[in-house]
């Protein structure tokens, strides 16, 4: 294959891979959207493979099947709600590829050392980030944020020790302050994501996948790549995207996230409340909603954890066909463990997509609402976001439920959420407290509803 | 000079083309846009088979096909656990008469 034909397929799977994620736009075309990418995908590496820039294919074959076998049976196996480690997984796999292949390059003689430099400093963070990521949502290791002594200056130090590294190995091009920086990234995305734990691991993801494409960049520079380019661009750009709309969510800043300072500030404004919040039983609550008109579901977290997304499926079709109940339900952006994680679960429990609705589209309804159904979510209701300026969750957008006819919390206790604030919505004389494991919860209302 | 700069050129612009594009994904999927952004990341593997494609067997050749292995995995997986996803956004089977559609 000439080089010219090579190049209009980067050029034409480029354009394959834009029209993909376009067609994420809407769920009717999302489909139709992954398929262009994996055409793309084909296309690139046949191009590439045929190109008289690659001489073995034979080898080169065997390490695609061996790698597409591998990925196959894991994508196949996977649980929705291991979707956010598994994507972890993915992303550290990219990245470790992109450090091995500008060390390869470096050992096979390249000149273009601040290319290769990039492309092994971004790709080594995004692995070892990405490792630790999956490691904790996995629940290798506790999810929560760790601290350790002076871990700031440690930081600085490591990111000093990388800028460095890189440097001498930028102006003298000598393989021991390549190796050295190899190494320092590896310790720098360990550390980096060690402070970080629970209701802010969509972040996290989200930078791990941006770094994964700015790695792609690198390396397509010191290939001289133009397809590895544009795509890594593209996901670069997605990556950070979907940060900046998870912070915003929950009006965090980036350099708090990476700092944890939520953590610590948190601990003084958990406030003690010596209100009661009434409990409410099952009975009660099928009793409510089945002469309700409009009732709003708010899954949370908590839902995914207890696996009750089918259950909350089957009464909601309760609901509406036996009771003639209108429901709706209600996903605040940083629900789940990565953006978008809830409308996954849901819809994997065939709710259409048509009754799940975004923060912005659905708050004005809670005040026409009979009754709005929280089952384990917290923080995201919280009013105090909105009137407590000292509070440290102040300025999050929240899903107003309080304003709907009568509130169920379905919770195990009483106990704060991820940020640590009370819920003074628990207190408020609207609001039923259902005591308990979301999905038994959820099954004894349903099977009242049934009867 | 000028083919740095042409590369500069093409990463600056992919930017603005990644930054409208990826504004316009509806927030319900994006779950499934995580996951095809980080299939399409693994187009690294074109660096990969460009290493590994080498004719003689060296240390070089040997890390390029352990990161064809790699990219290859971010690839298939990626894809797949996408369309895994996306297959399971469905419409509603009957519509309810009384229910007033307000989907953006």
């Amino acid at each position: 294959m000439t080089n010219s034909l090579l190049l209009i397929s980067y050029l034409l799977s480029a354009v394959l891979f834009i029209l993909s994620i376009r067609s994420l736009a809407a769920p009717d075309t999302a489909r139709k959207g992954n398929l262009l990418g994996i055409f793309g995908m084909i296309l690139a590496i046949v191009a590439t493979l045929f190109s008289s820039l690659v001489s073995d294919t034979l080898w080169v074959g065997l390490a695609l099947i061996v790698g597409a076998l591998i990925g196959s049976y894991f994508a196949l196996k996977v649980k929705m709600t291991a979707l956010p480690q598994m994507i972890a997984a993915f992303n550290g796999l990219g990245g470790l590829s992109a450090v091995l292949i500008s060390l390869a390059e470096i050992l096979s003689g390249s000149a273009l050392y601040v290319e290769n430099a990039l492309g092994l400093l971004i790709g080594a963070i995004a692995f070892s980030g990405s490792i630790l990521a999956f490691a904790k949502l996995q629940g290798l290791i506790s999810a929560k944020p760790l601290h350790f002594p002076l871990q700031r200056t440690f930081n600085l130090m490591l990111a000093l020790l990388v800028i460095a590294s890189c440097a001498h190995f930028v102006i003298t091009g000598q393989i021991e302050p390549f190796y050295l920086l190899a190494v320092a990234s590896l310790v720098l995305g360990v550390t980096l994501v060690l402070p970080i734990g629970g209701a802010d691991m969509p972040i996290v993801i989200s930078i791990l996948n941006s770094y994964s494409g700015w790695a792609a960049v690198g390396i397509g520079f010191s290939l001289n790549n133009i397809l590895l380019i544009i795509v890594g661009a593209i996901v670069g750009a997605s990556g950070a995207i979907l940060s900046y709309i998870m912070t915003k969510a929950m009006n965090r800043s980036l350099m708090s996230v990476i700092f944890g300072s939520l953590g610590e500030s948190s601990a003084a404004s958990v406030q003690e409340v010596n209100q009661q919040a009434k409990a409410g039983d099952p009975q009660d609550a099928a009793f409510i909603m089945e002469n309700a008109s409009k009732v709003i579901i708010v899954p949370g977290y908590g839902m995914a954890v207890a696996q009750a997304q089918h259950i909350l499926k089957e009464m909601a079709e309760v609901l509406a066909s036996k009771y003639n109940v209108e429901v709706k339900f209600a996903i605040h952006p940083v629900a789940g463990r990565m953006p978008g994680h809830m409308n996954v679960l849901l819809a994997e429990a065939n709710v259409p997509y048509e009754d799940v609705f975004e923060l912005e589209a659905i708050n004005r309804e809670f005040a026409t609402a009979d009754v709005a159904y929280v089952i384990g979510a917290n923080d995201v209701t919280n009013p105090l976001a909105k009137t407590d300026s000292s509070s440290p969750i102040f300025g999050m957008p929240v899903l107003e439920v309080g304003k709907a006819k009568t509130v169920f919390f379905v919770k195990r206790s009483l106990a704060t959420g991820y940020s640590g604030v009370d819920n003074p919505l628990f207190y408020a004389p609207n609001t039923f407290m259902l005591y308990g494991d979301a999905k038994k919860v959820t099954e004894e209302i349903t099977s009242v509803l049934e009867q | 000079m000028t083919d740095s700069f042409l590369l500069w050129t093409i990463l600056i612009l992919a930017c603005f083309a990644g930054y409208f594009v990826v504004w316009g994904v509806t927030p319900a999927l994006h779950s499934p846009l995580m996951s095809v952004s980080n299939a399409i990341s693994g187009v690294v593997v074109l660096g990969a088979l460009i290493t590994a494609g080498a004719t003689e067997f060296s240390s070089a050749k040997i890390l390029g096909l352990i990161a064809v292995v790699l990219a290859s995995i971010n690839i298939f997986g990626g894809f797949i656990v996408s369309q895994r996803m996306l297959l399971m956004f469905k419409k509603k089977e009957k519509p309810l008469p009384q229910e007033v559609k307000q989907h953006d």
